[in-house]
């Protein structure tokens, strides 16, 4: 019996679920391989991809079940995170058909993130639709899906103006760093604190080839856990004024009250570092950084508010730039959908063989029986004959179906053959 | 004055509208035109330069209007080739000028006079003199990369994210082309000084009499020998190594005038 499959996508994202959820149910890039190979085991789920960033975690699946394959997914992640339904159910989405398609698009041209625009997340959609093909998870459907997901996202990059201004703190800390440093390639980072954006700024300096990367906490077990995400050195308090003389940019997110660096901690520093310029970025509220030293020669400060409204008046520009995203992916989920459509004939046509064939066989069996005096021969004479009724018969539907010339008639086609030969029953 | 070097002037002129309306606009095109006029002026020069010197036998820089023009020509052939390196298109708006006002000037002044000092006739003149030239035309790009580091630092530490802060490199980019620049002039100025001591040596027998163009000659090179070890010894980089390179230059450039004014 082979049924229609859908695609579906259930997940939670950070407009559904706070960052607790969020980080308790996000899976590390070694855990993928555990996960695709667990699922594909399970006989509801066809073809899988797992996306998991700080902002997302979704499952894009090809099922014939949409509910229990749903059911699996919530169940999988209950276990494997040893977390209770209870705690991400509220936050989790499920989108079947045109809207899972039109979601996957919207995600990898940047049109559902965060930060809209934003470059990173094609790239991790590729890695994970990589890490799927490794596993062999993925099949016709989520392959063409995938593909189609990557040629929208460099339409909507291209043809809009998405991502053409920063509009983060971590991009807008970047252009910055870029236009003090030319490079950011081997520029030493020293991240002080925690703290979502500071880390996510770090990370953004870091896929730009900066590094070595020092991290400075209060707690130094803390420091330790974040040094070792950026395969980082983590450094003690203490030690931040000596570090001055060798890192190039500084990000700072600490809760303190009061200035963690001072204008005298500088006294030499210049020297010491031969006048490099050195690019200090103050994200935390209190401030962290004593405005004063910005005043210091070769050495650039700048504070959240600086970063802010360097980057607002870039913002209204890509919500107006995404509208046009939208509608570039609207026309590919159009497509995609007849394509999809497409593909339902080739099912439906294996479905009908096997349901003669079916037929066929419980005949024949009906038969012999009754015909206890035939011979080898006989029977096989009379399989021949049955066999190629059954051929001679299906072969102008089959073509009828495969040569539908038109989208929407095809679909209408595929859907009359299956009411009038019953290929949906449920056994 | 010869068809060439108007040829070279109106060159000059419609790069400098070119490297203009590419700064405003930031349309690729503009840029690629501003940069083939330049490249038909400077080869016109060349033209002008060369047939100056087979016409006279020496270099062209006896008087004030075959130096500034010889200077224009040197400080565009520099920019070009520094091209080749760091790809600074928007410093053609402040080149492109400056070789301009230089021919336009020298086209004003009084051509070469009939007689020539023999004093000028010798081969170190010759030497003395183009090596000065060239050397002065590099720190005059570094002047120019200074002027618009100190732009592009007060935007980054003004924070003020406006026409500049868009338009211009890196600091790093503006820094080291300075460097490039400083120690690409610093041997010529040095060569130059040697040969012009040695001279003054061979026609008056003295190697230094303490008239003002020899001091203030002196005070460039030191001026420029303190920057340079500055940024060797000590790291000196970033606004103070552009504030000494402009201040430098403008002594450079009070010696020049005072060499052929006073």
């Amino acid at each position: 019996m082979v049924e229609k499959r859908e695609i579906v996508v259930i997940g939670l994202n950070h407009e559904t679920a706070p960052v607790e959820v969020r980080e308790r149910l996000a899976f590390a890039s070694e855990d993928t391989p555990k996960v695709l190979e667990t699922m594909r085991q399970e006989p509801c789920v066809d073809e899988i991809v797992l996306f998991s960033t700080c902002n997302r975690v979704e499952f894009l699946l090809a099922t014939k079940d949409v509910s229990k394959a749903v059911e699996t997914i919530k169940d999988f992640l209950a276990e494997f995170k040893k977390t209770p339904r209870s705690t991400f159910e509220q936050a989790l989405y499920v989108h079947n058909g045109d809207e899972a398609v039109r979601h996957i698009f919207r995600v990898a041209s940047s049109l559902d993130s965060m930060v809209v625009g934003e470059a990173q997340i094609l790239g991790q959609i590729k890695e994970s639709y990589r890490e799927a093909c490794n596993h062999k998870t993925c099949g016709v459907i989520l392959n063409r899906l995938m593909h189609r997901s990557f040629s929208v996202a460099k339409r909507v990059r291209t043809e809009t103006g998405i991502g053409d201004h920063a509009v983060s703190i971590s991009y807008a800390a970047v252009e910055l760093g870029r236009k003090i440093f030319g490079e950011l390639e081997r520029k030493a980072v020293l991240l002080i604190g925690a703290g979502e954006m500071a880390e996510l700024a770090v990370e953004h300096l870091v896929t730009n080839h900066a590094g070595p990367i020092f991290v400075a906490n209060r707690t130094f077990e803390r420091g330790l856990e974040i040094a070792e995400r950026f395969r980082g050195t983590a450094i003690r308090f203490e030690e931040i004024p000596d570090h001055l003389k060798q890192v190039d940019i500084v990000i700072s997110s600490t809760g303190a009250p009061d200035y963690i660096l001072r204008h005298s901690d500088f006294k030499g520093v210049m020297r010491a570092r031969k006048n490099r310029p050195l690019f200090l970025i103050d994200i935390a509220v209190p401030r962290d950084i004593d405005p004063e030293i910005n005043r210091i020669t070769n050495v650039y400060v700048y504070d959240i508010d600086d970063l802010k409204s360097a980057i607002e008046e870039n913002i209204e520009e890509r919500r107006h730039e995404a509208c046009r995203g939208e509608r570039i992916a609207d026309g590919a989920v159009v497509r995609f959908r007849r394509w999809f459509q497409s593909l339902d004939v080739v099912p439906t046509i294996i479905a009908l063989r096997e349901k003669i064939e079916e037929i066929r066989q419980a005949e024949l069996k009906k038969t012999f029986a009754s015909l206890a005096w035939a011979s080898e021969e006989d029977r096989a004479a009379i399989d021949r004959l049955t066999g190629a009724l059954v051929k001679k018969i299906l072969h102008d539907p089959t073509l009828f179906l495969k040569q539908s010339e038109h989208e929407d008639k095809k679909s209408l086609h595929v859907d009359v053959t299956r009411r009038m030969f019953n290929l949906d029953e449920k056994d | 004055m010869s068809v060439l070097f108007v040829l070279t002037m109106a060159c000059y002129i419609a790069s400098s509208l070119g490297y203009q309306g590419y700064v405003l606009f930031q349309k690729r095109p503009v840029y690629r035109v501003a940069s083939i006029l330049l490249w038909v002026g400077f080869l016109c020069h060349t033209g002008v330069i060369a047939l100056q010197y087979f016409k006279a036998g020496h270099v062209p820089v006896q008087n004030l209007h075959e130096a500034l023009s010889t200077f224009g020509w040197a400080v565009v052939g520099v920019f070009l080739i520094l091209q080749i390196k760091f790809h600074l298109m928007v410093l053609g708006a402040l080149v492109a000028p400056l070789a301009t006002l230089c021919v336009v000037i020298a086209s004003i002044l009084p051509g070469p006079p009939v007689e020539l000092d023999p004093l000028f006739k010798s081969l170190w003149v010759t030497v003395h003199v183009g090596t000065l030239i060239v050397g002065n035309a590099a720190f005059a790009i570094a002047f120019l990369v200074g002027i618009l580091y100190l732009i592009q630092e007060q935007a980054i530490k003004e924070k003020k994210r406006g026409f500049f802060f868009r338009r211009l490199p890196s600091l790093k980019l503006l820094d080291s082309m300075g460097y490039s620049c400083l120690i690409a002039g610093f041997p010529m100025l040095t060569f130059g000084v040697i040969t012009g001591v040695i001279y003054a040596q061979m026609v008056r027998g003295r190697f230094w009499s303490w008239d003002p163009k020899e001091i203030f000659a002196g005070i460039t090179w030191l001026v420029f020998a303190a920057l340079l070890h500055e940024r060797l010894a000590v790291g000196w980089q970033g606004r103070r190594a552009a504030i000494m390179t402009i201040v430098g230059f403008v002594i450079l450039v009070f010696t020049f005038f005072l060499r052929f004014l006073g």
